[in-house]
């Protein structure tokens, strides 16, 4: 039996869907947007969608409310931006406004593993994990639901408005909006102790903001998710831009493999029985039908493609009920399809012609090139990946490291240095003693250096020493004004250290000094 | 109006303008830009109508909000008074060392105070509070008439030398130069000096010292390190406030010069005299 001429079935359904957003079918710019319907998928990608949109959603909903016991100076909000006391709290880590660059070392992550997965799985971020995808997909979810699948919604659509239409498009966009609701309430816990906010919210007594950011967070998803859906991907975003000059012959992308899907046709008996050679694709639309995006992905590599998979999903399906190997659209790499399509069309001087591509059973030939995994650990990946990992470890190990507390300290300007009465020298210095961890402790400050000096410090009272212990607040920055006096019988002025150190030797910091003196004074 | 005119290649409306044989297309603008023009146009309109916009021959049209910038900016100091009023009473009904000890009361009165003394005491004092040449530096501890909070507090309110106030600080050196010859004024000049640095010519210092205990110590002191009770100021120290050296002593002998502080007590109200006074001791001087 010939394979590849496979009979005609009539549980393939023939589909008439227009992919409106196809090069060919594109509106200029001034013209209404022409509405979508994507099928509902099924198929294994499909499946991975379900399960990347339930712990994204899941963990953007339940993190605020994980509890994190930092004892009773500290929040005990496991992730928490403190933004009226400048922390930021992560489990375990604090980070203090100073600290900021951590959130600079997350962005360089994030860029680099943007880089990283591009070059080596194509627009994976576009296709599964950003929040636009998703939550057009959760909007999808609750479309299907109330106007059910393509056939009906578009019946929908056109139909005049009676009490039914009325009935289903306000439970839709009452429920989107409930959802917009949602995600914008769920951001503000972010910001504040959750349970406390959501009792003040229900109950009015939140500030204006929340709300505003609320109302703001809930318009975009409403608009962004449910009206806009694709427009946002295609002219709004510069992922996609971005992302596609990333790409290169070895990056995975979905692909319609025309070397094995041409020529296309809905008639395979008839065109077989004439003596004509088909190949797989026997143009169903299932593809179309399905893309959120309204593009046909058998016209090749688009720029609206968010590689979401789904057409592999669906032309897995039809492949299936024909009998043919899955894969007709299927994620490869750019190199491999060339080859094929070189192959099948001898180097593009001819059509696609199936006989070279294939065996007289049908089956492929050998000199067929498959994707080859180990074309992930190229080069260009393998860097991105260790610099990804460098930045990643370079941090953690900063983290586990970094000292607990900081000193800062301004020299008094004005005046620049004092003359007592006894001819010795005094200079002023605010410090701030920065203890960055939530528990009271117990601080010694002393001086290094400047011989025949002593200090005072105000706000412990009159006492002169080089060394005081100082009780400094949890989580907070003390501040001291402190007076250095040297004395005249002292060699010469120089600079010196302001030396702080925890009473338990758990952490240390130190500040270089200087001390203004006058040249005339004997 | 030119005639209507179709682009060949792209089968679009030109506006009709040509330069140099290339027209423009008349395409309509994107949506979404036509969308935002508009909304800016209503924006406008309700700006209008909400703001103070249209200008009339005296003045402007009020705004259905009734916006003012001033009217704004008296709200926020009637705020600022309303939320400084507690500290205020405070300082008001407490004495300087009761405010000193409040960590808090004297943290507010240090920034009143440093606020206060920008304005009226840094013209003689300095913005640093070093003074000058006749005008005392408060940073350090040598006090003309006293450096605790009490005796600062009553130099601020009641002034130096100052007529108008009975409870003025009043000292005056006499002029020496109708009481002793100049030789003598050279002697006992160069024993002042003597007492915190080398003299130019130790037999000048060493006669110098009988003419002082004659002369100066009733009001500075045998040792001559001064009395803050009657202003009279340490002559052994390392301060020197209207100039260093021998040459600047014998002046200050034969015709003394004598400072004037104004009394602000009057002027600037109690709380402020307070803020002040703790200001000034907590700039390391302070006894």
């Amino acid at each position: 039996m010939n394979l590849y001429s496979a009979q005609d079935r009539k549980d393939v359904e023939q589909l008439h869907a227009e992919p409106v957003n196809a090069r060919r079918n594109r509106q200029p710019l001034y013209a209404a947007r022409k509405k979508i319907f994507p099928k509902r998928a099924e198929g294994q990608f499909r499946r991975f969608k379900w399960i990347v949109m339930l712990v994204t959603l899941g963990i953007y909903y339940i993190s605020p409310w994980i509890r994190w016991d930092r004892g009773p100076f500290a929040p005990d909000q496991a992730i928490l931006i403190d933004l009226s006391s400048r922390r930021f709290f992560f489990f375990f880590i604090e980070i203090w406004p100073q600290e900021f660059y951590y959130v600079a070392g997350l962005l360089v992550m994030a860029g680099f593993g943007l880089f990283l997965v591009t070059s080596a799985v194509g627009r994976a971020w576009c296709g599964y994990a950003c929040p636009q995808t998703v939550w057009v997909d959760l909007f999808l979810v609750v479309e299907r639901a109330i106007e059910g699948d393509r056939n009906a919604r578009m019946k929908l659509d056109a139909g005049p408005w009676t009490f039914d239409k009325l009935r289903k498009r306000v439970a839709k966009h009452a429920i989107w909006l409930v959802i917009g609701m949602a995600t914008g309430g769920a951001w503000i816990f972010y910001f504040a102790d959750a349970p406390t906010l959501a009792v003040s919210l229900l109950t009015g007594k939140a500030s204006m903001a929340a709300y505003a950011t609320i109302a703001v967070l809930t318009a975009t998803t409403y608009v962004l998710g449910g009206l806009m859906r694709e427009q946002v991907c295609t002219y709004m975003c510069p992922w996609p831009r971005i992302q596609g000059a990333m790409l290169d012959e070895n990056s995975l992308v979905v692909t319609y493999n025309d070397w094995r899907g041409e020529p296309r046709t809905r008639h395979a008996r008839k065109a077989v029985a004439q003596g004509a050679m088909v190949g797989d694709c026997v143009d169903c639309n299932a593809c179309v039908a399905v893309c959120p995006m309204g593009i046909d992905i058998r016209d090749g590599q688009q720029m609206e493609c968010i590689t979401c998979a789904l057409c592999i999903d669906a032309c897995n399906g039809v492949m299936d009920k024909t009998g043919k190997p899955r894969g007709l659209i299927a994620y490869a790499t750019l190199s491999e399809y060339a080859g094929n399509m070189a192959l099948a069309t001898d180097g593009g001087r001819t059509a696609v012609q199936p006989s070279r591509v294939r065996n007289p059973d049908g089956s492929f030939t050998d000199t067929i090139r498959h994707f080859d995994w180990r074309i992930i650990f190229r080069p260009r990946v393998v860097f991105y990946a260790v610099i990804w990992m460098s930045v990643g470890i370079a941090m953690l190990v900063h983290l586990a490291m970094r000292d607990r507390l900081e000193l800062n300290v301004v020299h008094d300007r004005n005046p620049q240095y004092v003359l007592e009465s006894n001819g010795s020298i005094r200079n002023g210095y605010t410090l701030r003693v920065l203890n960055m961890v939530p528990a009271q402790r117990r601080i010694v400050l002393s001086l290094a250096g400047l011989e025949g000096a002593t200090m005072r410090i105000a706000e412990l009272g009159r006492q002169e020493g080089r060394s005081f212990i100082i009780d400094a607040a949890p989580d907070a920055a003390t501040s001291l004004k402190v007076f250095v006096t040297l004395n005249p019988n002292a060699a010469r002025a120089e600079g010196f250290l302001f030396v702080l150190e925890a009473e338990d030797h758990s952490d240390r910091a130190t500040y270089r000094a200087a001390f203004n003196a006058p040249g005339d004074v004997q | 109006m030119p005639e209507k005119h179709i682009d060949e290649i792209s089968g679009v409306e030109t506006t009709g303008h040509e330069w140099d044989g290339i027209r423009e297309l008349n395409n309509p603008m994107p949506r979404w830009w036509v969308y935002t023009f508009y909304a800016t146009i209503l924006w406008a309109i309700g700006y209008a109508i909400a703001y103070p916009a249209i200008p009339m021959i005296t003045s402007a049209t009020k705004g259905y909000l009734g916006f003012s910038s001033r009217a704004e900016l008296q709200q926020d100091l009637d705020h600022a008074k309303v939320a400084q009023a507690q500290f205020q009473e405070m300082i008001a009904t407490k004495s300087v060392q009761e405010i000193d000890a409040d960590a808090t009361l004297r943290e507010f009165a240090i920034a009143g105070g440093a606020s206060a003394f920008k304005v009226n005491c840094a013209p003689c004092h300095g913005s640093g509070a070093t003074g000058g040449p006749g005008f005392p530096n408060l940073n350090d501890d040598d006090w003309l008439w006293g450096g605790d909070l009490d005796a600062i507090q009553t130099t601020i309110a009641h002034g130096v030398r100052y007529d108008t106030d009975p409870d003025t600080h009043v000292s005056e050196m006499p002029a020496f130069a109708e009481i002793l010859d100049l030789d003598q004024t050279r002697q006992v000049a160069a024993y002042v000096w003597s007492l915190t640095n080398k003299p130019s010519n130790p037999a000048l210092a060493e006669a110098g010292k009988q003419i002082f205990m004659d002369n100066c110590a009733a009001c500075h002191g045998d040792d001559a390190k001064g009395k803050a009770e009657m202003g009279a100021p340490n002559l052994a120290d390392a301060i020197w406030l209207k100039g260093r050296g021998e040459d600047a002593i014998v002046r200050q002998v034969m015709s003394p010069k004598h400072g004037v502080m104004p009394a602000w007590q009057g002027r600037l109200g109690d709380t402020a005299v307070k803020q002040l006074t703790v200001f000034v001791h907590s700039l390391g001087g302070g006894r």
